[in-house]
C-alpha cells in the first residue's frame, strides 16, 4: 500500500473518531510527507499532528489511532531480545512460565526505578510478545494486555520500589509523595506501553478496522454522564474551569457586540478633541448586562451524582455571570447546599455535601415529590419573578408521588424553569421515570448527556 | 517574494535553537521545519508558561530574524493592528498650506507614505529583512481580527484603498499564539500548522530548568522536577508551568536552600501556586504542615 492510500485512509479513520480532518488539511499532510525523512517515525507524527489534529482535545486519539496505522515495528520487531532472559542468548534452554516472569518482573523493577522511557517501552513490547500471546487452536496468535499486567503486576512493585528510591529518607511526607508520585507516572506510562502494543500486534492479526473501533474513546465533551469511569471524571472536572471561562468570554464578547447604549456626552467630547473639536465619532455607554437570579435544585442520589457534581461545579464557576447562585440538594428531601459550594476546594464539597447535609429522610432513594414538598415549604422566598430555576436529575421517582401541583406553583413563580436530564431522550418516561408528569409543567426539558450538549444549554441560559 | 527556506533538517532546528537557549523536542523541532518549509504560519496552543512566546523568540534569534511582535487583546483593531493614517499630522499639513493650495495636489499629498503608521502586521510584511512575526495571545483578540488576519497570513499581502496593496517584500516566519480561552476559527486554523505545547516530560523539564538556571545541583534539580510533577497531578485550578519551575530554581538558588523538603516547599510554595485554594489544597495534601 502506497503512503498516500494510508494517509487517506487513516484521515478517514481520524473523521470516524471524530476529528474533522478537512481535505485540504490531507493535502498539507502529504506536503509535509515530502519535507520530513519518513523514517523517522516521531517527525512523521509530528507533522501529521501539525496538519491534520488541529484541538488539543483531540491528541490522545489522534496518538491511538497513529500508532495503529503507522506501526513502530512490525511481528516480534528486531532488537528487542535483550530483555528476553533465555532467547537471544545464543539459544540457551527456554525458561518456564512462572521463571520467565519472575525474571522480566526484576527487569521490570531496574527499569521503573530508572524511569528511561525508551527502555520502558521497548520492554513492554518483548513483553507482550513472551508474556502476552496466546496461540487459539485455530493457528491464529491473540494477545492479551491483562495476562502482561497480571504476569508482571507493577502495582506489587510499588513498595520495593518506593524503599529504593526514598534510601533513608523519612516516610510520610513530602519525600514519599513525590516519589510515589513518580513511580506511579512510569507505571502509568508502562501500562499504556503495553495496551497500545497489545493493540498494534491484535491488527496485525485482526486487520487495523477492527481494532480502530474497540481502540478509540470517545472524545472528553462526548463522554457519557451516567457511563463515565472514574478517569473519566476527573477528566471532567479539569475542564469544568476551562469551559466556564470559555463561556464567560464568548459572552462578554457576545454582549460587546450588541447594540451600544445611550451616548456617552463626556466621552464623544473627550474624544472630539483629537479632531479638533469636530465629533468624528460617538461614544456610547455599555448597557447593563441582565444578570438572572439562578437557582439549581439537583438530584445527587447515586445514580446521577456524578451528572449533578459537574453541573454543580460549572455553574458555581459561572458564578460571576449571575447575580446570585443558590443550590439545593435533594435525594428524598432538600437542602440548600450554596454554602459547600462557596468553600476553597470546589472538588470536594461534593463529598462534605453527602456528609453534612441532610438530605435522607425516609430510606434514601429518589423521592422528587417529597423533595418539591419540602423544597417550597422551607424556602418559600428562593424563588422570585426573577430567579431561572434549574431542575437536574434523571426524573426517576421509585414510583412515588410527584407533587405535579407544588411544581407546577413553583415553576409559574419563576421567570424561566429548565430541567436538564441526564438520560437519553428515549428512555424518558420509561419505568419509574416521572419525565410525562414534569415534562409539561417546564419551559423546557433538556436532554443533557455530555459535555457538549451541558455547554451548549448553558450558553443559552446565560444573558446576552 | 522568494523565501529560501532556512532551516537544513529537523536536526538543524533543534541545534540551532539549541543554540538560542531553547531545549525543543521532537515534534516542536519538526513542526518548526515544515512551517519553514511549507511556509505556513505556526499556530502554537498549550496551558500558559509552557514557553510558546519564548519559541517564537528563538526561532527569531536562530535564523537571525528581527522579530515584530502584535500582542493582541480585546478591542484590537485594524488601526492597531494594520495600519493607521496620522491624521493630526494630515490636519496639520492641510491649515500650514494655508487653503489656497489646489485640493488635488494636498490630497494626493496627505496620503501619502509620510502621513502613514505602520502597526506590526503592515510592518512585517513590508521589511526586506528576515523577520519572525509573533502574533501574540490570538483568542484575547476579538473575532473579526482573525478575519483580518486570515486576508494576511493567507497572501501575505495589504490593500490599503489610498496607496494600492502592498505585497511582501519576503515572507515572514509567523508564530501565533493562544491560551485556548476560546476557540479559533476553523478557518485560521485550517491555514495553520498546529503545535501543542504541553507540560514537558520529566527528562526534558530537568534539562529546561539546568539550561535556564545552570547554577542550580543536579540534585536539586531533580528533586524540583519530580516535586513540580506530583503538584501537577493534584486538581489545581492553575497547576505550576515550566516557567513557575525556572522561578523556583531561582528563588531556591536565591535563599541558599540546597534541599526541597517540606519547609523550603512551604515558605516558598507562592512562587509555583498563585491560588489561596491551591496552596491550601497542596498544603493538606503535600502534608507541608
Amino acid at each position: 500500500m502506497s503512503l498516500l492510500d494510508r494517509t487517506v485512509e487513516f484521515a478517514g479513520a481520524l473523521r470516524q473518531a471524530g476529528i474533522p480532518v478537512s481535505t485540504a488539511e490531507t493535502v498539507d499532510a502529504m506536503r509535509a510527507f515530502g519535507k520530513v525523512d519518513i523514517v523517522e517515525r516521531e517527525h512523521l507524527r509530528a507533522a501529521f499532528a501539525a496538519t491534520c489534529c488541529k484541538r488539543a482535545m483531540h491528541r490522545p486519539t489522534f496518538d491511538t489511532l497513529f500508532d495503529l496505522w503507522f506501526p513502530p515495528k512490525i511481528g516480534d520487531g528486531v532488537g528487542d531480545e535483550e530483555f528476553v532472559p533465555g532467547e537471544g542468548e545464543g539459544g540457551g534452554e527456554p525458561m518456564d512460565a512462572g521463571e520467565l516472569s519472575k525474571a522480566m518482573r526484576d527487569q521490570l523493577r531496574d527499569l521503573l526505578l530508572d524511569g528511561d522511557e525508551d527502555a520502558i517501552r521497548r520492554f513492554a513490547r518483548a513483553a507482550v510478545s513472551s508474556l502476552g500471546r496466546t496461540d487459539s487452536p485455530a493457528g491464529r496468535q491473540n494477545y492479551f494486555a491483562y495476562r502482561v499486567l497480571r504476569a508482571l503486576s507493577p502495582e506489587t512493585l510499588i513498595a520495593s520500589l518506593l524503599a529504593a528510591m526514598m534510601g533513608d529518607q523519612e516516610r510520610g511526607g513530602l519525600a514519599e509523595k513525590v516519589a510515589r508520585q513518580t513511580i506511579a507516572d512510569r507505571i502509568k506510562a508502562f501500562e499504556e506501553a503495553v495496551e497500545s502494543e497489545v493493540r498494534r500486534r491484535l491488527a496485525e492479526t485482526k486487520g487495523v478496522e477492527s481494532v480502530t473501533r474497540s481502540a478509540v474513546k470517545p472524545l472528553t465533551d462526548q463522554v457519557d454522564f451516567l457511563r463515565a469511569s472514574r478517569n473519566d471524571l476527573i477528566e471532567l472536572r479539569r475542564q469544568v474551569q476551562p469551559l466556564a471561562r470559555r463561556l464567560a468570554t464568548r459572552l462578554t464578547a457576545k454582549r460587546r457586540l450588541g447594540r451600544a447604549g445611550k451616548l456617552d456626552f463626556r466621552r464623544t467630547v473627550r474624544a472630539s478633541l483629537a479632531t479638533g473639536g469636530v465629533p468624528l465619532e460617538t461614544k456610547h455607554k455599555p448597557h447593563k448586562p441582565h444578570k438572572p437570579e439562578l437557582v439549581v435544585f439537583c438530584d445527587v442520589s447515586g445514580s446521577v451524582s456524578s451528572f449533578a457534581h459537574f453541573t454543580l461545579m460549572l455553574t458555581h464557576a459561572l458564578r460571576e455571570q449571575f447575580s446570585k447562585v443558590r443550590a439545593f440538594a435533594f435525594i428524598d428531601t432538600c437542602d440548600e447546599v450554596t454554602d459547600y459550594l462557596r468553600s476553597v476546594d470546589i472538588s470536594d464539597a461534593m463529598a462534605r455535601i453527602a456528609q453534612n447535609a441532610d438530605l435522607v429522610w425516609f430510606d434514601g432513594h429518589s423521592d422528587y415529590g417529597h423533595a418539591f414538598e419540602v423544597f417550597a415549604d422551607r424556602y418559600p422566598d428562593a424563588i422570585t419573578p426573577k430567579t431561572s430555576l434549574l431542575v437536574l436529575g434523571d426524573a426517576r421517582n421509585n414510583h412515588r408521588s410527584a407533587a405535579a401541583p407544588t411544581v407546577r406553583r413553583l415553576v409559574k413563580e419563576a421567570r424561566h424553569a429548565y430541567w436538564l436530564n441526564p438520560e437519553p431522550r428515549t428512555y424518558w418516561g420509561s419505568g419509574d421515570s416521572a419525565t410525562k408528569t414534569y415534562e409539561p409543567l417546564f419551559d423546557e426539558m433538556v436532554e443533557c448527556r455530555n459535555v457538549e450538549q451541558l455547554a451548549e444549554f448553558v450558553q443559552r441560559l446565560l444573558p446576552t | 517574494m522568494q523565501q529560501f527556506p532556512v532551516f537544513g533538517d529537523v536536526a538543524d532546528v533543534r541545534d540551532r535553537l539549541a543554540a538560542a537557549g531553547y531545549l525543543a523536542d521532537d515534534a516542536i523541532a519538526t513542526t518548526v521545519f515544515l512551517a519553514d518549509r511549507l511556509g505556513k504560519p505556526l499556530l502554537v496552543e498549550g496551558p500558559a508558561g509552557t514557553g510558546k512566546t519564548e519559541l517564537a523568540k528563538a526561532v527569531a534569534a536562530a535564523t537571525q530574524s528581527d522579530l515584530v511582535r502584535l500582542q493582541c487583546y480585546e478591542g484590537l483593531d485594524e488601526a492597531r493592528a494594520l495600519y493607521e493614517w496620522n491624521y493630526k499630522k494630515q490636519l496639520l499639513r492641510i491649515q500650514a498650506s494655508g487653503g489656497d493650495a489646489d485640493w488635488g495636489d494636498t490630497h494626493d499629498d496627505i496620503f501619502s507614505e509620510e502621513f502613514l503608521l505602520s502597526r506590526p502586521l503592515l510592518t512585517a510584511i513590508r521589511r526586506t529583512e528576515p523577520t519572525v512575526l509573533l502574533i501574540d495571545e490570538t483568542d484575547k483578540a476579538d473575532v473579526e481580527v482573525e478575519g483580518l488576519l486570515l486576508e494576511v497570513l493567507s497572501d501575505f499581502q495589504v490593500t490599503i484603498p489610498e496607496l494600492g496593496t502592498i505585497e511582501a517584500a519576503r515572507r515572514p516566519f509567523v508564530v501565533l499564539t493562544s491560551n485556548a480561552t476560546r476557540e479559533l476559527s476553523e478557518a485560521l486554523k485550517r491555514r495553520c500548522l498546529y503545535l501543542y505545547i504541553d507540560y514537558p516530560g520529566a527528562e526534558r523539564e530537568k534539562a529546561i530548568v539546568k539550561a535556564r538556571v545552570p547554577e542550580l545541583p543536579e540534585e536539586l534539580a531533580e528533586q524540583l522536577v519530580r516535586t513540580i510533577r506530583a503538584l501537577r497531578a493534584m486538581e489545581l485550578k492553575k497547576a505550576p508551568s515550566v516557567a513557575e519551575s525556572i522561578d523556583w530554581a531561582h528563588t531556591l538558588l536565591a535563599l541558599g536552600l540546597d534541599t526541597l523538603d517540606e519547609e523550603a516547599v512551604s515558605s516558598t510554595l507562592g512562587v509555583v501556586l498563585k491560588h489561596a485554594s491551591d496552596q491550601a489544597r497542596a498544603t493538606s495534601q503535600l502534608k507541608l504542615s
